[in-house]
């Protein structure tokens, strides 16, 4: 399924990684928020939403990077380039990824930042919605956000044009040893 | 019509920008369309869709209750009401309550219906509409032409023009700038909204949640960023159970943008933190306006039935030409003549409802199972009973409905139309049938109609029989095509009996409203077909086939003549076109075409009726393939030749380049020759190579068949 998850959301723009360990992802993401100039500048700061993967990275890491706060304000996300979260659920007919934003940090580090790297268990690939709902259900979740790629529009002229409201670019990394416990 | 409407109208055909958009948007979005859907049973999709929402329409109180208990369960303050006045009454006072100074809108349709912007600003409260094509028409201050794209009228440099008004600063035409100048400007609002308003895809009654589907993130934005959150649903958008979802998103971005998904779904299920640590004030309101009796009537019932998709819109052949302007203000298209005749006021539509040529693409696509062209027939025939026949069609109906008197005139026509005859074709017919024929170059009125020389026709006798019925158009037009169905019936050794009495189908009176004249039609019709024993009723013409095969039940039905009903079914199943009983004949070896000879290349074209009311589209195709013609496929086989009975003389100017357009897909294929299996079609076609001076050949598959035979 990670196949076709993959050819989905490549199809419509984002960007698909995967590692095996907790460790290459924490070097990809501050790989990652390094290449991009991640800095103490609004405009470039980095925000990272929490979750059970950011409670098990060493603070020291963290501190170490100029421009990134784990407090998500608006404020903050608002001047950030990089926003950060965990996506519990990949949709693979539709190169999805699906979470549950009750909390508001979740959106704000996914909708006001000109990237969204999105960090998703590679066990917890479902197959379609019919699947994806016997994991993830109104009755408990308040604000279930799905996101397929970037965001987008082609209200001019029918171009289709990337980045209007939400961010300009979606990095999607799968890391395996998350296993699929959402 | 109305003056200012044929105005609208050649206006809307002029703009070179807005026909160019639409013209290449709709082809690109057939075959976009076709590959979103690759692998999905859009029938059964489409079906559990209209189930769905037809059962939430039947109980369209109870399942509002349902939704309101459970979001008010939730912590969302869920306000009903049938009057659009309290619906802004109502957001008005929460603005109030709240020192509300700023709005931030996501597209909400259902807003623009009541025209809830003029009173937020006359409130003295700044409103920005979010989504970038309603920015932008809100900006230019127009109103959105079409329900998807609403500024696909405006050309990228139109746009950086009022861009660059409102940024004060010139802009360039670059898209992605454009694009993100947007983003800059409408940024600031968001973060400082107090109210966010946002419309409903989806409302789910069993779990109190509503369902948003954006590309751009700005409804995602919209119901964050702000305090206060004001979701403005229409009630047609309730369903009963959350398993509706998954269908409706699997359809609605395939369906709207050829999309698998768009960018942002979000559900909301009840309010969510603010970042202040609040709760969200969430005030969702459940707007009726008409739409509770709109389920109530049987006619229009389905009409709740609508996801909203659009694609309706992109597949019309008149949509493609004109717009969404002419239509209107707030709905366009052929869903929007329904709904601004329901929403807005039957007189609304009176003009709009004309532009419909009933040609049933829209029905084909529809993934809320809708028959706009149906329901459009029904605002016709309203409007008829609210106010009178127009007087000039009256005195036509009224000679329709005397078949002796219709007949006679006909002949006379044949007589009169003499001097004016050029070729086969005169331009003017005596004033009395022109509201029905007139259109570019008209077929002469046959010297001797087909009723006159069936009887010189010697037949085989004793053996099985057909009824043939004719219509006006073979009768009195192309008797030729008339002879070739009895020649081809004839050599499969079935006798053809022609009742001398049978009439016009009723459906020129049909599709113009008058339905008393057509239910008078049809029991002439039974009467006269049904007297001779005979295995079948044959016609050459689709409009005839479905007049006896669907519409005579449904019209004396309609009009209180149920006595007439079970002789109408009667008819209807022994009702069949040629090309179907042809290919029967064929297949059962009792008729065969000669071989060996390369006749060369043929193209086909897919007449409305046949194709989607009869769903008859290979048949005419194989037995012309069988006869020994090489068949070349134009581009869109199946769109409408502009003709629709009267319309090519009410609205020639859109008929006319509808019918430019089929005659150069025509001309694309190469071929000589171009088949097909209406002689309504035959004479919009013929008539449109006789002006255009291209040597194309224009027959009946009838006639190509008959030909053949071996
Ligand atoms: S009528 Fe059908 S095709 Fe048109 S917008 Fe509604 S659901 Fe879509
Ligand atoms: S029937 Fe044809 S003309 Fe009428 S609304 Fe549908 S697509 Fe348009």
């Amino acid at each position: 399924m990670f196949e076709q998850f993959k050819t989905r959301a490549t199809g419509v723009g984002a960007e698909v990684h995967r590692v095996g360990t907790c460790s290459d992802a924490v070097d990809f993401i501050l790989g990652f928020m390094k290449k991009e100039g991640v800095s103490e500048v609004p405009g470039s700061y980095a925000v990272w939403a929490d979750g059970p993967f950011l409670r098990g990275v060493a603070r020291e890491l963290l501190k170490q990077v100029p421009g990134l706060s784990t407090e998500v304000t608006r404020e903050r996300a608002a001047q950030a380039k990089i926003g950060i979260s965990e996506m519990s659920f990949a949709v693979a007919d539709t190169g999805s990824l699906v979470q549950d934003q009750t909390a508001i940090d979740q959106r704000l580090a996914s909708s006001l930042t000109g990237i969204h790297l999105a960090i998703v268990p590679s066990a917890n690939i479902v197959s379609d919605k019919t699947a994806l709902f016997s994991r993830i259900s109104p009755k408990t979740s308040r604000y279930i956000a799905f996101i397929t790629g970037p965001s987008r529009t082609a209200d001019i002229e029918r171009v289709l044009t990337i980045g209007v409201h939400g961010p300009e670019r979606l990095i999607i990394l799968f890391v395996d040893e998350l296993g699929g416990a959402a | 019509m109305k003056k200012e409407f044929k105005a609208s109208i050649n206006r809307a055909l002029n703009d070179a920008n807005l026909t160019g958009a639409l013209g290449k948007f709709s082809e690109a979005y057939r075959v976009n369309r076709a590959k979103a859907y690759e692998g999905i049973d859009f029938e059964a999709l489409r079906g559990r869709i209209a189930e769905a929402k037809s059962s939430a329409a039947c109980h369209l109180d109870e399942v509002a209750e349902v939704f309101k208990q459970n979001a008010e369960a939730l912590g969302a303050k869920v306000y009903r009401t049938s009057d659009p006045e309290q619906v802004k009454e109502y957001i008005l006072q929460v603005a109030r309550d709240n020192g509300v100074k700023s709005v931030v809108k996501s597209k909400s349709m259902a807003s623009e219906e009541i025209h809830l912007n003029k009173a937020l600003l006359q409130a003295g409260i700044s409103v920005a509409e979010t989504d970038l094509g309603e920015w932008i028409i809100q900006l230019a201050g127009q109103t959105p032409s079409h329900m998807v794209m609403p500024a696909i009228h405006l050309t990228k440099e139109e746009v950086a023009e009022i861009f660059s008004k409102e940024v004060e600063e010139r802009l360039d035409s670059d898209i992605p700038r454009l694009v993100k100048v947007a983003r800059n400007e409408l940024r600031p609002k968001f973060l400082a909204a107090d109210m966010g308003i946002s419309g409903a895809n989806i409302a789910v009654a069993e779990t109190g949640s509503i369902v948003l589907v954006t590309n751009e993130g700005n409804a995602r934005l919209t119901t964050t960023l702000p305090r206060i959150h004001v979701a403005l649903v229409g009630v047609e958008k309730l369903v009963e159970k959350f398993e509706t979802v998954i269908p409706v998103l699997d359809a609605l971005p395939r369906s709207a943008t050829a999309q698998l998904l768009t960018s942002y779904v979000s559900i909301i299920t009840g309010p969510s933190p603010n970042d202040d640590g609040s709760l969200k004030d969430l005030h969702i309101i459940l707007m009726d306006n008409r739409r509770t009796e709109m389920a109530r009537d049987p006619k229009f019932k389905q009409a709740l039935q609508c996801i909203r998709c659009g694609s309706c819109l992109n597949v019309c052949p008149i949509f493609r030409l004109v717009g969404g302007h002419v239509f209107g203000k707030i709905y366009t298209g052929g869903i929007g003549t329904i709904l601004t005749a329901w929403f807005d006021e039957l007189q609304k539509s009176e003009e709009i409802q004309g532009l419909c040529i009933q040609c049933g693409n829209c029905t084909e696509v529809c993934p809320g199972k809708l028959d706009i062209p149906e329901m459009i027939l029904e605002i016709r025939r309203r409007l008829v009973l609210e106010k009178g026949q127009p007087l000039a069609q009256k005195a036509i109906f009224s000679v329709v409905n005397n078949r002796k008197l219709f007949h006679g005139m006909l002949r006379a026509a044949s007589v009169a139309g003499k001097p004016f005859t050029s070729g086969k074709f005169i331009r003017h017919l005596p004033l009395f049938l022109s509201d029905l024929t007139d259109g570019r170059s008209l077929p002469a009125i046959a010297e001797k109609p087909f009723r006159d020389l069936f009887p010189e026709i010697r037949q085989p006798k004793g053996g099985e029989k057909a009824v043939f019925y004719a219509g006006c158009l073979i009768d009195f037009a192309y008797p030729e095509t008339g002879i070739a169905l009895v020649k081809l019936l004839n050599k499969a050794g079935i006798e053809v009996i022609f009742p001398q009495e049978q009439t016009c189908c009723g459906a020129p009176a049909l599709y113009n409203g008058a339905y008393e004249v057509a239910a008078h039609n049809a029991v002439d019709n039974i009467k006269a077909l049904l007297e001779v024993e005979a295995k079948y009723v044959v016609s050459a013409c689709p409009t005839c086939t479905v007049a006896l095969a669907h519409d005579f039940a449904k019209t004396l039905q309609d009009q209180g003549r149920s006595e007439w009903l079970d002789k109408a079914k009667e008819l209807a199943e022994k009702t069949v076109d040629l090309s179907t009983l042809v290919k029967r004949l064929v297949e059962e070896g009792r008729l065969s075409f000669a071989e060996g000879e390369d006749l060369g290349k043929i193209t086909y074209h897919d007449s409305c009726h046949l194709k989607r009311t009869l769903k008859v589209s290979q048949e005419p195709r194989e037995l012309l393939q069988k006869a020994g013609y090489e068949l070349a496929e134009m581009y869109e086989c199946d769109m409408c030749c502009g003709m629709g009975g009267s319309y090519s003389m009410k609205l020639p100017e859109i008929s006319a380049p509808i019918l430019k357009r089929k005659l150069h897909n025509i001309k694309e294929t190469g071929a000589p020759l171009v088949a097909m299996d209406c002689p309504g079609c035959v004479m919009q076609i013929r008539g449109g190579f006789d002006q255009d001076g291209e040597a194309v050949r224009v027959r009946h598959t009838a006639e190509l068949l008959a030909e053949r035979l071996k």
